[in-house]
C-alpha cells in the first residue's frame, strides 16, 4: 500500500476556510454551518420519505413500498459521517437523495442550502457538480481512459483544456497513478479503479462527497488506501458521508453515524 | 502507459462513445435511400409545376365562339351581351382581327381580302364538369355560331399537372416523416446502447441539452452525409428521365452522358435537400433524448 503522493490542495483552492478544518471524530454540530451570515447546514432532512415507482410489466401500477420513512437529521459543512445498516436497511437510497439522483416522495431535503424537494429540475445540474459521488462498482466509462474519466466533469463544467490538463494531473499525482493516465479502466486492478473514481468524484472541488460502499469490493489494504483519500479530502474541508458493511473500517476510524434500520434512522451520533 | 495527445482528444469529445454506438453504415445508408426518393419526387414537384406552367397559357381562352366573317356592330355586341350573360363566363371578348390575321398569316399569307371569321374568346369562372353540355348552350344563346371547346381539355391537364405536383409534395413531406421515424429508432438504440454511461454523465451535472446535444450533433453528421451520397446519386438519374421527356416539350433526347440537360435540374433545390435532412436529424436526435432523459431526476 502507498501512501498518497501529494496532497490535492491546489485543485481545493475556493473551498471557505470555515469548511475546511474538522476532523473525524469531532463532535457533530446539529444544524449549524455558516456560510456569508446565515446558518444553514449541508444536508438536511426533515420527514423525507422515498417510494420507489414499480416497475412497468411488473403486473402492478402505481407508487411502491416506501423504503425510507419519517428520515430527519442534519450534517454541518465539514463533518465526516458513516452511513451503516443491514443490506436493504435503505442506505443507498438515503445516499441518492444526497446526490440528487432521487427526489424524495415526501417531506424535505436540503442540499447546499437548496431545497431539492421543490427545485424545478432544470437548477439541479449545477447543483449535482458541486457534490461528489463514488459508487462500489466504480462506474467508470469503459471505453475512456483514465484521463478521460477524471477530465470527464471538468469537461462538463466547460473548463479550458489547459486547466483540465492541469487539474487531472494532479489528481493523478494524488491517487498515484499518473503513470497510467492513457491506460484503460479494465486493465486496472480494483483498488485503482476505486482511486480513480475518487479522483473523479472529487476533481471538481465538491463541497459534499458521498460514497457507496468504496471498500466493499476491496481486500483490507486497498480499503485503507482508499479510506486515507476520503479522509484527506475531508481534512481539506470536504463534508463526507461514507455508507459501509465494514465494522472494521468503522473501528478504526471512529467518526459520528447515522444508522438506518428497515428505512428508518434508528440512531445518528 | 502513454497515449497520443490527440487520440486523448479525440475520446475526450465523444465521453458517450457515440462513434460506436451510432453506426457510421446503416443510419447513413438508409437516409442515402431515403435521400435518393426525396429527389426524385422533388424532381417530380419540379416538372409538374413546369408543365402546369407551359399548359396555363393554352387555358388562357377555355372556349373560343367563331362567328360569321360579315358579323359586326350590333350583333356582335348581342353576341358578346349573350354569353357574358351565362353564369359560367367570367369574360367575353371579341379577338381583334388583327391579331387574329397576325396568327393566321403562317397559314394563309398575306390575303387581305380574305375574309376573316369574328372569333370570341370566354373565359371561365371555373372548369365545366361537362364542357360538352356547356358548348352547347353557348351554340344556343348565339345562333349561327361555332363553338370549340379544346381550352377546357388544356385546363384539365393543368389541374392534372397540379395534381402530380401535390402528391409529389406529399411523396416528399412522407419521406420526411419515414426518415424522422428512422433517425428516432437510431437515436433509441444509441440510448439503449450508452444507457449507463448517459447515466453517468447526468449524475455528475450533465444537463439535458449537452446530452441531447452530443447525440444530435452526431446524428446530424450521419444523416447529412447520407443525403448528400443519396443526393448525389439522385442527379445524373434525375438527368436521364429530364432526357427521357425532352421530346414532349419539344427537344431532342441526348446522345451522351456531358449532352444531358444538366441544367434543367432543380440543384438549388437538390442542394438544400442535405441540410434539411441534417436538419430533421438533429431536431429528431434533440427530441427523443431530451424525451427520454425526462425518466432521470
Amino acid at each position: 500500500m502507498r501512501a498518497p503522493q501529494a496532497t490535492p490542495g491546489g485543485i481545493l483552492r475556493g473551498i471557505p476556510a470555515s469548511e475546511g478544518k474538522s476532523r473525524i471524530g469531532r463532535k457533530h454540530v446539529l444544524a449549524t454551518g455558516v456560510s456569508g451570515g446565515i446558518v444553514r447546514a449541508m444536508v438536511r432532512f426533515a420527514g423525507v420519505g422515498l417510494r420507489y415507482a414499480t416497475q412497468a410489466g411488473s403486473g402492478q401500477s402505481g407508487p411502491g413500498p416506501e423504503v425510507l420513512r419519517d428520515i430527519s437529521f442534519t450534517l454541518p459543512p465539514g463533518s465526516f459521517h458513516w452511513l451503516l445498516g443491514p443490506s436493504g436497511a435503505g442506505k443507498s437510497s438515503l445516499l441518492g437523495l444526497m446526490h440528487l439522483a432521487l427526489r424524495p416522495s415526501r417531506g424535505e431535503v436540503e442540499i447546499l442550502g437548496q431545497s431539492i424537494s421543490r427545485a424545478r429540475r432544470r437548477l439541479l445540474p449545477a447543483l449535482r457538480r458541486r457534490i461528489g459521488v463514488v459508487f462500489q462498482d466504480f462506474r467508470l466509462l469503459p471505453h475512456l481512459p483514465v484521463f478521460d474519466n477524471l477530465a470527464l466533469p471538468l469537461r462538463i463544467a466547460g473548463r479550458s483544456e489547459m486547466q483540465i490538463r492541469a487539474d487531472v494531473m494532479e489528481m493523478l499525482r494524488w491517487i498515484g497513478l499518473e503513470a497510467k493516465a492513457g491506460a484503460l479502466p479494465a486493465s486496472l486492478s480494483g483498488g485503482e479503479q476505486q482511486r480513480v473514481a475518487i479522483a473523479r468524484a472529487v476533481v471538481m472541488r465538491p463541497a459534499l462527497l458521498v460514497a457507496d460502499e468504496p471498500t466493499g469490493n476491496l481486500d483490507m489494504g486497498h480499503a485503507r488506501r482508499v479510506l486515507a483519500l476520503l479522509q484527506e479530502m475531508h481534512r481539506l474541508g470536504t463534508t463526507v458521508v461514507v455508507a459501509t458493511h465494514s465494522e472494521s473500517l468503522v473501528a478504526e476510524y471512529p467518526a459520528p453515524a447515522l444508522h438506518l434500520s428497515e428505512g428508518r434512522l434508528v440512531f445518528h451520533g | 502507459m502513454r497515449m497520443s495527445g490527440a487520440l486523448r482528444r479525440s475520446r475526450g469529445r465523444d465521453p458517450l462513445g457515440l462513434r460506436r454506438a451510432l453506426s457510421d453504415r446503416l443510419l447513413p445508408a438508409l437516409v442515402a435511400a431515403m435521400a435518393l426518393l426525396g429527389a426524385l419526387a422533388l424532381a417530380g414537384a419540379r416538372g409538374a409545376a413546369d408543365l402546369s406552367g407551359r399548359w396555363q397559357s393554352g387555358a388562357a381562352a377555355a372556349i373560343t365562339v367563331q362567328l360569321p366573317a360579315a358579323t359586326g356592330g350590333e350583333k356582335l355586341d348581342q353576341a358578346l351581351s349573350a354569353l357574358r350573360a351565362l353564369p359560367e363566363v367570367a369574360e367575353a371578348k371579341a379577338m381583334d382581327q388583327a391579331r387574329l390575321a397576325a396568327l393566321l398569316r403562317p397559314w394563309l399569307g398575306e390575303a387581305p381580302a380574305l375574309p376573316l371569321p369574328v372569333v370570341i374568346e370566354l373565359h371561365l369562372k371555373r372548369l365545366p364538369a361537362a364542357p360538352e353540355a356547356l358548348a352547347e348552350r353557348v351554340a344556343q344563346a348565339v345562333p349561327g355560331a361555332s363553338v370549340e371547346a379544346h381550352g377546357v381539355w388544356v385546363a384539365r391537364l393543368v389541374a392534372l399537372a397540379r395534381s402530380l405536383q401535390g402528391v409529389a409534395m406529399a411523396a416528399l413531406l412522407l419521406v420526411a416523416g419515414i426518415g424522422a421515424a428512422v433517425v428516432a429508432v437510431a437515436t433509441r438504440a444509441g440510448i439503449a446502447a450508452r444507457r449507463e454511461a448517459i447515466t453517468i454523465l447526468h449524475d455528475l451535472g450533465a444537463t439535458d441539452a449537452e446530452i441531447a446535444g452530443r447525440f444530435a450533433r452526431r446524428v446530424a453528421l450521419l444523416v447529412g452525409g447520407g443525403a448528400l451520397a443519396g443526393t448525389l446519386v439522385a442527379a445524373p438519374v434525375l438527368a436521364a428521365f429530364a432526357d427521357l421527356a425532352a421530346p414532349l416539350l419539344g427537344g431532342q433526347p441526348a446522345g451522351s452522358v456531358l449532352a444531358l440537360p444538366w441544367g434543367s435540374l432543380p440543384w438549388a433545390e437538390l442542394a438544400l435537400l442535405p441540410l434539411l435532412a441534417a436538419g430533421i436529424g438533429w431536431l429528431t436526435a434533440q427530441l427523443t433524448v431530451r424525451r427520454w432523459l425526462r425518466r432521470l431526476p
